[in-house]
């Protein structure tokens, strides 16, 4: 089996990466009831025996669980983040050798993130990723999450993102990016947005983009939900949206968000890690759904997200989730994949479900959603035996659909209206190795992006004909 | 004489292991009198080989390939759990990550990173063999290994064998919802495998899916379910059985006998199977079958291109023969009637010489140029198969194939227009023109087969 490696940049990215790492492992000691270190736990974690050696310890084959790592690199431009992890729970699945940190912060600020820090850095991150990468035996993947909006996880982040790639250039760079939302504190985030959004259409593979407002949607909903008692006895600890709600652990504001940012990174992954009748491997993801290269953004949507989910849930509920999955209050971003075109689309469930569940399904949403004319059968599909913790099955949509350009043009309108004002660009301008072409480079990376998907949405409704095939001499 | 099977990828190793259950189980099945034990020992010696070393356990005459570790290890557990035959302990090759569902990545860089060690495998293989016939692999069209790699490793096996026969048995995806690229996986291993194998034969998804279904009464269907039905079929094309009249020679070379009635030119590889009866365990209890109702089924499957003997369209008639040729390519038998290139009928059973095969035999049914009387070869077994009391199957070399074959290359072309996904392939080393190369092949083959 193949492992993974975490990047998680900023305070945004580490504060989801630990929120994944807490459930990884709850998810793991849930199905790995014997404590074995086995494959699948091996995709995210190293087992290393801590006892003879403080430093960098040597991993040991299969056997019994002794100490777990994360496979991960933690990076922050200031220290605040990753110190309060580092007296959490967590503490001891990483070491501080996994670690780098500064002191001051990138200031919201994707020039000070990419150019000062990323030349500044650049050795001790490459350092960092090769040692990440000599611990597993086969690298399939990285898994970089960050938020678009301040300055180290868009800046520095982004940097990595092109690190990876020189450095490793056959694995697989998955991106999570969390986007802004229009009333979001950080007035500088169009700009910082708009920047890393250049490097993520060059140089990711896949890009999952979160809106922080679904997010706060989401959540909203389900606290509304459990406080007039719709919900019945509340929702069970321990399930897809509850936090780690321990004793002395007060919730921090944005853990509730960031859970359900870290079950979608599971799901996305559970296909490749567990047994199922019909497995998906990280590779086939992008094989699959990403028919141009930089058309590569994958809405995703993840159910259940308001169910209890104590009960064998009869066909009539499991219909309901694949209907669910479609609808807009199950997304991670604001968009509408059903008036868009679907480019391509998968289906990775979890739990007790058939292959004969999927057929039905796949027949019945179909007439709702509108595929491009090359790809009327454009579905990608996969089963995991492995439900989540505390549910019975689940299932995470990820879209390639021309919807995203909505998000996209109505951050290149805020990023238009700063612009104009040249407001807050002496602060880009100052930094070293940045200049004026960098905004009108992202600024066009985005209008042609944009363009694309305007361009495939323009034959939406066109009657399907073939092409004219090939005519042979006989 | 004896065949080595290649299990290429997950669906390859899947169906092969099947496939040795099945000729396993039959042959053991068989009574105790000495044709019974002539008929074990040609099955044997065809499939297994027998070590000492191994316990006397047969072992099965296989190469298991798959570039991830999961479906091998399953497949070797499960065999080796039987107790009656097992894989060689070393008789595979796989590595950590699949092929991502990339023919390209399979045939350009898996390919010749495994070639050594994979036809080294297949040489210990064919140096217990006394006598080689040839190859089987099995494969299917979708994924990434079977394909892509199956194809490398087909090319491999006629340049390192070239006297030998290769029978590539490969799996046609289901129409829609598991692998979106498909099409162009189907049409570059159809194209290459044109060049190199001596024939290919088909199994679709959906219509074993169908079978499960509809006749086998099967309400949830696995991937198991659907790989016994294959695996049956497989199995009475490939036991021991009399290709001539007298009922106690078996074949010699089973695969050199399959190509030779019918692959007949090279433009028509494309082989199809129906088995008839095909029913639960517990109706085949309760049913009994005359040689006269079996043969009259399944010529009308054959001429109605049904491939279960379920909704038949009863209404499909050949033009009598005779007719001039422009008389018989009415729109009516473009739309609905079969033809054939040639057609192989294997009959097993009891009282199997009463057979009238006779209906087969009719010029009608094939294409001008093929004279009847060498178009049809009837073979004959007089031992029940995997306990059918009588069964029999049809190998056809028809326009059986040209419908699902005609939608899978009409909609790879239409992702090919627009260029979508070929990037994924280009980054592993195919060209454009090698896509059109595979078209152009490919559109080659629809044509011919068209025109019959
Ligand atoms: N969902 C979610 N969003 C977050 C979280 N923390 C910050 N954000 C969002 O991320 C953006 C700010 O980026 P940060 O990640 O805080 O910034 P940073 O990468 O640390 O960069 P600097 O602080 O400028 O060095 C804003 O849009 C915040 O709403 C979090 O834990 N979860
Ligand atoms: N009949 C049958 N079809 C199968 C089976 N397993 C997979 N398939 C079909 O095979 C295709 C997928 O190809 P796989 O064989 O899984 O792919 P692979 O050769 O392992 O290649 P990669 O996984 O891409 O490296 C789909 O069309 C499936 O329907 C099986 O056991 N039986
Ligand atoms: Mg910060
Ligand atoms: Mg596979």
């Amino acid at each position: 089996m193949t492992q993974s490696i975490v990047v998680q940049v900023g305070q945004c990215g580490n504060q989801v990466g630990c929120r994944f790492w807490d459930l990884a492992l709850r998810e793991h000691a849930s199905v790995n009831k014997k404590g074995i270190y086995d494959e699948a736990l091996g995709s995210f974690f190293r087992n290393v025996d801590t006892r003879y050696s403080d430093g960098d310890c040597m991993d040991l084959p299969k056997g019994k669980i002794r100490s777990l790592k994360a496979r991960a690199v933690l990076i922050d431009m200031e220290e605040g983040v990753v110190n309060e992890l580092l007296q959490g729970p967590l503490r001891d699945v990483f070491d501080s050798k996994q670690l780098i940190t500064d002191v001051s912060g990138s200031g919201n600020n994707w020039a000070v993130g990419y150019k000062s820090y990323g030349f500044q850095y650049r050795e001790q991150i490459l350092e960092n990723l090769r040692r990440a990468a000599e611990h597993c035996d086969c690298l399939q993947c990285f898994f970089l999450i960050h938020s678009m909006g301040g300055g180290t996880g868009s800046g520095l982040g982004t940097y990595v993102l092109n690190l990876m790639e020189d450095e490793f250039p056959d694995v697989y760079r998955f991106v999570t990016s969390v986007y802004p939302s229009a009333e979001d504190d950080v007035i500088t985030s169009p700009y910082n947005s708009i920047l890393a959004m250049r490097e993520l259409t060059e140089h990711a593979d896949c890009v999952l983009p979160i809106e922080n407002q679904s997010l706060v949607d989401i959540v909203n909903k389900i606290n509304q939900m459990t406080n007039s008692g719709k919900l019945g006895a509340a929702i069970k600890p321990y399930t897809l949206i509850s936090g780690q709600k321990e004793a002395k652990g007060q919730e921090k504001p944005f853990d509730a968000m960031n859970n359900i940012v870290a079950n979608l990174l599971l799901n996305l992954t559970s296909s490749a890690r567990f047994e199922g009748s019909l497995n998906m491997d990280l590779n086939e993801i992008s094989m699959n759904l990403v028919p141009f290269p930089q058309l590569h953004y994958l809405v995703p949507s993840l159910t259940p997200l308001y169910t209890l989910a104590d009960v064998n849930i009869p066909t009539r509920r499991l219909d309901q989730m694949f209907s669910d999955a479609f609808s807009k209050d199950h997304q991670l971003m604001h968009a509408d994949p059903k008036r868009n075109l679907y480019l391509a689309c998968a289906l990775m469930v979890r739990g007790n479900v058939q292959i004969s569940d999927l057929r039905r399904n796949i027949e019945r949403l179909k007439p709702t959603l509108q595929f491009v004319s090359w790809n009327q059968e454009g579905w990608k599909t996969s089963l995991c035996s492995v439900p989540p913790v505390g549910h019975t099955h689940s299932l995470l949509a990820l879209a390639n659909n021309t919807c995203v350009k909505s998000t996209f043009q109505d951050l290149k309108d805020r990023f238009v209206k700063l612009y104009k004002k040249k407001a807050h660009l002496h602060h880009y301008l100052h930094v070293d190795g940045m200049e004026q072409s960098c905004f009108t480079e992202a600024i066009t990376s985005l209008s042609s992006l944009i363009e694309e998907y305007n361009r495939l949405d323009a034959t939406k409704g066109l009657p399907v004909s073939d092409a004219t095939r090939l005519s042979i001499a006989m | 004489m004896s065949v080595v099977v290649v299990q290429l990828g997950q669906c390859g190793n899947q169906v092969g292991r099947e496939l040795f259950e099945v000729v396993d189980s039959d042959a053991r099945g068989q009574g105790a009198k000495a044709d019974g034990e002539r008929y074990r020992e040609a099955s044997l010696d065809r499939f297994f080989s027998c070590e000492e070393s191994g316990g006397n356990v047969p072992t099965a005459r296989a190469v298991l390939v798959d570039m991830e570790s999961k479906v091998i290890g399953r497949t070797l557990s499960s065999a080796a759990k039987t107790g009656r035959w097992k894989y060689g302990d070393k008789n595979y090759f796989c590595q950590k990550k699949g092929s991502g569902n990339n023919w390209a990545n399979g045939f350009y860089i898996h390919g010749p990173k495994c070639e050594d060690a994979v036809m080294n495998l297949v040489r210990q293989e064919v140096e217990k063999c006394d006598r080689l016939s040839g190859f089987i692999t099995t494969m299917s069209l979708a994924g990434g290994t079977g394909s892509g790699l199956g194809t490398y490793v087909t090319g491999c096996l006629r340049d390192t064998y070239p006297n030998s026969f290769i029978l590539n048995h490969v799996i046609w995806p289901h129409r829609t919802g598991e692998v979106i690229v498909q099409n162009y996986n189907s049409v570059l291993t159809l194209s290459h495998l044109y060049q190199s194998s001596d024939g290919l034969l088909i199994h679709e998804n959906d219509t074993i899916h169908k079978i499960c279904s509809q006749l086998l009464n099967i309400k949830q269907i696995s991937f198991t379910d659907v790989n016994k039905v294959i695996a049956h079929q497989l199995g009475s094309i490939l036991q021991p059985v009399c290709t001539g009249l007298c009922l106690t020679e078996y074949s010699r070379s089973p695969l050199g006998d399959l190509m030779e009635t019918l692959v007949t030119h090279p433009e028509y590889k494309l082989l199809s199977a129906m088995s008839i009866p095909q029913m639960s365990d517990t109706s085949l209890a309760f049913s009994t079958f005359t040689w006269l109702g079996l043969m009259k089924h399944l010529r009308q499957m054959l001429i109605s291109n049904t491939k279960m003997e379920e909704g038949i369209d009863w209404q499909v008639r050949p033009t009598p023969a005779g007719l001039p040729v422009a008389a018989k390519i009415s729109p009516n038998k473009e739309l609905r009637f079969n033809t054939s290139v040639s057609n192989l009928l294997i009959l097993r059973g009891k009282e199997v010489q009463n057979a009238e095969t006779g209906g087969f035999n009719d010029q009608a049914l094939y294409t001008s140029w093929t004279p009847a009387e060498s178009a049809l070869s009837v073979w004959q077994a007089s031992q029940t198969f995997n306990k059918y009391e009588r069964s029999a199957t049809m190998v056809s070399n028809s326009q059986s194939v040209l419908k699902p074959l005609d939608s899978v290359v009409r909609k790879a072309w239409n992702m090919f227009a627009s260029r979508a996904y070929v990037h994924q392939y280009t980054k592993y080393g195919i060209a454009e023109e090698d896509f059109l190369d595979s078209f152009t092949t490919m559109e080659q083959v629809v044509a011919s087969y068209s025109n019959l």
